[in-house]
């Protein structure tokens, strides 16, 4: 079985999506849905599903396993910009930084991250390099 | 209204000490602090106390110690800037009116390795997103592209940072390094090498703050006085995806300030002085990228000018502004609640020329930075 690493984060489907929110009085976006808006303080933002596409703004590569973590090392984290005028901190499948280069275009993946105790995969969001 | 006066600075040395408590170091620290000031029990009516990972009442734990209880005791956390919110809140209370005289210390003995910080969710950590060395090569990585830094250019601020520390007999490294050495150090997060990294440790810091119109009642050689100019705690504006409030999403802009910059331009103002008035800073080095970060986001250079800034030498002992005589964290490791209170211990004695072989000749006016996780940034400013 699937279990996500946290429920409402995106969808674990063919053509998965970031779950955001956007503010009905400033048009703001927000990831992870947000009860207030993080920038005007307007209460309950829409639901909204963010564009799967975005491009790389930054990015790097963990060597050592962090606290908690019981996934593989080396692996990438980044930072990617989507079209809704936000940036998003993400795992990225490409775990060398120099295969990686800024503004190239990236797709929204479901990942496995390890298998808990119960047999099950634990899978996350993670952006993969797209062809342009 | 009256100012504030330091009138008493006390360190436990930053390093790695077995067998050597929170509460132990704080007591040294405090006690050294007291002594300096000549002020004894039922000399102060307030204490404040950084710290993260001390625990339940880590200030009483001091103080009683000393034997010296009764007045408020208040533990403050604000990661990294803990001792700047302590010194905030010190500050704020004398110019009120509410007390004469108040202890401020920070005391902290870090977990050993990369930090665990309970600001993370336990997914986060299972999805590998709570690794704090990879937000700071993600920024590092943005300084590289937006303001022409390179990794010669990282190395070279461990290699100043440890020339310093080498001079700093509470550095828990005072051993200097060079380039080809900072480099071939292994990768944490591309582009930091390990050497480009702070190590979290243990330490402790502690002064006396006084009102600045009342005679101080040391029976020693009276220091030269100190005045606490500016004590400024600021959170953080939302907006940018890498700042210190760690968000998992940001804007697509980078027009809204930095925790730092607000902190900076509060401070200023309230001191009446501008980055050109500086003789020495203490800033925040927690990795390499992040001291030249610091140096832009404080106005010591225009925006991507930071890397020009190193270059040039005025930010090296004996140039135009030494930044980090202490060595900084590079050289000193951070014990996050004593880490802020540290600098400020270190600029009083640069204020008062003790600083020996690190000393900045003729220093006047001084700033302290601390920028941590929540986001917390902290900036103080000194004149003698």
């Amino acid at each position: 079985m699937r279990v996500m690493v946290r429920d409402g984060l995106f969808t674990d489907a063919e053509e998965p999506a970031l779950l955001g929110s956007q503010c009905a009085a400033c048009g703001s976006v927000h990831f992870p849905r947000a009860e207030a808006c993080t920038y005007c303080a307007t209460e309950d933002p829409d639901p909204v599903e963010l564009s799967g596409s975005g491009t790389l703004w930054a990015w790097t590569a963990v060597t050592a396993p962090p606290p908690g973590y019981q996934g593989e090392v080396p692996y990438g984290v980044g930072v990617v910009e989507l079209p809704e005028g936000v940036r998003v901190i993400t795992r990225l499948t490409e775990s060398d930084p120099g295969a990686l280069a800024a503004g190239q275009p990236m797709a929204l993946r479901v990942v496995t991250l390890h298998r808990d105790d119960d047999g099950n995969d634990v899978v996350t969001y993670a952006f993969a390099p797209a062809p342009s | 209204v009256s100012g504030v006066a330091i009138t008493g600075v006390g360190m436990h040395p930053f390093g790695r000490f077995d067998g050597v408590s929170t509460t132990d170091m704080g007591v040294a620290a405090v006690r050294a602090a007291l002594r300096e000031a000549g002020v004894g029990k039922g000399g102060f009516q307030a204490a404040f106390c950084g710290t993260a990972y001390g625990g339940v009442a880590t200030g009483h734990k001091v103080l009683s110690r000393l034997g010296m209880t009764g007045m408020p005791i208040v533990d403050v956390e604000a990661g990294c800037a803990s001792g700047g919110a302590a010194l905030m809140l010190a500050a704020a209370a004398i110019r009120a009116g509410q007390y004469d005289t108040v202890v401020v210390f920070g005391t902290e003995k870090m977990p050993k390795g990369i930090i665990r910080s309970s600001f993370f969710e336990p997914w986060q950590e299972e999805a590998g997103l709570a690794a704090t060395p990879a937000f700071f090569g993600l920024r590092a990585q943005r300084l590289c592209l937006a303001s022409g830094v390179t990794k010669d250019h990282l190395a070279r601020v461990v290699v100043k940072n440890r020339r310093h520390g080498k001079a700093n007999p509470d550095a828990m490294y005072q051993k200097e390094t060079t380039v080809e050495e900072v480099l071939a150090s292994r990768v944490v997060c591309e582009p930091l090498h390990l050497f480009m990294l702070c190590s979290p440790n243990e330490g402790a810091a502690a002064l006396v703050l006084r009102r600045a119109d009342l005679p101080s009642p040391s029976v020693n050689v009276t220091p030269i006085p100190v005045t606490l100019a500016a004590a400024v705690l600021r959170s953080h504006i939302p907006g940018p995806v890498l700042s210190e409030s760690t968000p998992l999403a940001g804007l697509s802009h980078d027009e809204v300030p930095a925790p730092t910059t607000l902190a900076a331009t509060d401070a200023y103002e309230e001191a009446g002085v501008g980055p050109s008035d500086l003789d020495v800073v203490e800033c925040q080095d927690t990795d390499a990228a992040r001291e030249l970060l610091s140096c832009e986001e404080l106005g010591l250079c225009e925006p991507g000018g930071s890397a020009a800034l190193l270059s040039s030498g005025a930010t090296a002992l004996g140039g135009r502004l030494p930044v980090n005589p202490s060595g900084g964290l590079l050289s000193k490791g951070e014990p996050l609640g004593a880490s802020a209170l540290g600098q400020v211990v270190e600029l009083v004695r640069q204020l008062r020329g003790e600083c020996g072989p690190r000393q900045v000749e003729g220093a006047r006016v001084a700033l302290s930075h601390t920028v941590g996780r929540g986001a917390n940034a902290g900036v103080v400013i000194l004149k003698r």
